[in-house]
């Protein structure tokens, strides 16, 4: 286990590499410098030697790889410069808005767990009959509406026809987290309560099932302690995956609901080009998706008794 | 609760012939429409008459009109050309890109293929849509950069499929007696490899248009994609979303048109994927 954790973590050095490098580049294939915008914002006219002089002194005319490694060198300490329009560090806005994004995932992803599991085993065991077809049905209809537009019914629905909650957050609290969070779960509950029906299917046709039968074990029982125990590990490694990807697809999610995390806050630096803060959030959020990966992957090994015995006869 | 130890293993007949003709036709009549969208508008999609402004839905305006007065249901037809269009082609050059990519690496191993594979898992390693939102923000937006910004993370899903069906390929049998019998290698790949992974990559590009056409339609949203005034249904809902509180048949327009286009293109890939793939899950 030991030799696999260092195993991975290497392979993993040359991906954040790579993942650093792209974002680096990137950004200095948006055509300009932070120079430039640096004055640029000031509204003042400088001229070129003004421009070059602070150029050589922030070492914008060393070579291409130079400046990547020296920019990386001052990513990893935690300076990444400063935003362009707030002229405020980069990387304690990034980590300021952090936990407001992490808290609207931890929430979806527990509300997806709470839908989507208990009625995805419903629809394996009703396999082809009424509960498992309108279930599928829904899941479709879950898996063909953008979250955009799931976010405007809700809004709609909840805020304007119900009054129930206010249109746009009134701060990081639970009652405004309610909507985001729904929009979020509904899409993803759409997608894996398919999977868990999937996995729990895949075990109900697994020849122990059918012996376990002709022992007269009871159904409950087998579905409860031995399917269940086999098909959970499936489903946690899934949920475990979608976290890194919901991290990143709550950008649109916060921006209509003005939840304020790193998605409106990565929106609102592209809207206005605020480029240093766009990279913050583009290396950071890679870098977070790879750890979980990794993290999940480990995970699995530990809780598969398949993997974790025949890793150690190794 | 029961378990379905008898009835799992019933056939489950599916039918995808008729599914697959069915939802193929309901596929053409939505690219028809974008297609002839300039005929089909009832009004000028771009026409503004600030006398009717934010009407109702009505038989003159199915969809009601928006705050300029202009006809929502001739917007969403017009909007149909670049929204379905750009899925379309976005998923073309993916699947096209991907497999060539995929074939090659898996057909020439060694350094090369190593190397790609690491770049692919480079763009793999972002997650969801973050790479595409900075890379259509450097570029400026636009609805050609939105498709470049999702070609990038989009193409190393079909270098793999592709990828790993030429190695399994490669070693087959059939492959050594087509080389036996003189074939050179441009002939084994578009004579026998390219035939059998093309189902994989099908049902793959298939399913993916509905994803395609969400995603454009998102990056349009936030104002990386298409841009107002011009008809497209992502920003057409952010455009009027202002609209929601009062007069709500105006964002949920271009809305319902994404639903059910992605809906028709869904329906369809899953079709295509029983016809070819008939022991896939369901």
């Amino acid at each position: 286990m030991k030799k696999y954790i260092v195993k991975r973590i290497l392979q993993l050095l040359p991906i954040l590499l790579g993942i650093t490098f792209l974002s680096f580049a990137m950004m200095r294939l948006a055509g300009s410098d932070a120079v430039t915008e640096m004055y640029s914002n000031t509204g003042s006219a400088v001229s070129e030697e003004v421009l070059d002089a602070a150029r050589e002194e922030l070492g914008l005319n060393r070579p291409f790889l130079v400046q990547y490694f020296s920019w990386l060198g001052e990513m990893m300490r935690g300076n990444m410069g400063v935003s362009y329009i707030s002229g405020r560090d980069v990387f304690a806005t990034f980590v300021s808005k952090l936990p407001a994004t992490l808290l609207l995932t931890v929430l979806s992803v527990l509300l997806t767990i709470v839908i989507s599991v208990p009625l995805g085993i419903l629809a394996a065991v009703k396999q082809g009959r009424l509960a498992d077809q309108v279930l599928r049905f829904l899941s479709f209809i879950g898996n063909a509406m953008p979250n955009f537009f799931v976010a405007l019914l809700l809004m709609q629905l909840l805020s304007m026809k119900l009054r129930w909650l206010p249109v746009i957050s009134d701060g990081t609290t639970i009652r405004s987290a309610i909507m985001p969070m729904l929009t979020l779960a509904i899409a993803m509950s759409a997608k894996y309560m398919r999977q868990v029906r999937t996995a729990v299917l895949e075990e109900l046709n697994k020849e122990y099932v059918n012996g376990a039968m002709a022992r007269g074990v009871s159904e409950r029982v087998i579905l409860w302690k031995s399917v269940m125990r086999s098909a959970l590990l499936t489903i946690v490694t899934l949920l475990a995956l979608s976290i890194g990807s919901l991290l990143g697809g709550t950008a649109i999610v916060e921006s209509i609901f003005m939840w304020d995390g790193v998605g409106k806050l990565a929106v609102d630096a592209i809207q206005m080009r605020d480029y240093p803060l766009i990279q913050a959030y583009v290396v950071w959020m890679a870098i977070i998706y790879v750890v979980v990966n990794l993290i999940t992957d480990l995970l699995y090994r530990v809780l598969d008794p398949k993997i974790r015995l025949g890793a150690e006869k190794e | 609760m029961s378990i379905p130890t008898i009835r799992k293993q019933k056939i489950v007949k599916n039918h995808w012939k008729i599914r697959l003709i069915l939802f193929g036709i309901l596929a053409v009549l939505l690219i028809l429409t974008a297609l002839f969208s300039e005929q089909l508008c009832p009004y000028d999609p771009y026409l503004q008459n600030l006398a009717n402004a934010k009407a109702a839905p009505s038989a003159d305006h199915i969809f009601g009109t928006d705050r300029y007065g202009r006809d929502m249901l001739s917007r969403v037809i017009a909007g149909s050309r670049t929204s379905i269009f750009s899925s379309l082609i976005l998923v073309a050059v993916i699947t096209i890109f991907g497999t060539v990519v995929g074939v090659f690496c898996g057909w020439k191993g060694g350094w090369v293929d190593s190397l790609i594979m690491r770049i692919s898992d480079i763009f793999l390693a972002f997650p969801g849509l973050v790479f595409a939102l900075a890379a259509a923000a450097v570029l400026g937006g636009g609805i050609q950069n939105a498709m470049l910004a999702l070609a990038a993370i989009s193409w190393p899903k079909y270098a793999r499929i592709a990828r790993g069906q030429t190695m399994a390929q490669k070693e087959a049998t059939y492959i050594q007696a087509a080389r036996l019998s003189g074939c050179n290698t441009g002939q084994i790949i578009r004579r026998h490899i390219l035939p059998n992974i093309a189902g994989a990559i099908l049902v793959t590009a298939m399913l993916d248009i509905g994803t395609m056409l969400m995603e454009l339609a998102g990056l349009s949203f936030l104002g990386l994609g298409a841009k107002p005034p011009a008809a497209e249904w992502g920003s057409m809902m952010s455009d009027t979303r202002n609209l929601l509180a009062t007069h709500p048949w105006v964002p949920f327009a271009p809305g319902i048109a994404i639903f059910v286009s992605v809906t028709v293109f869904n329906l369809l890939g899953e079709a295509v994927r029983d016809w070819l793939d008939p022991h896939s899950e369901r």
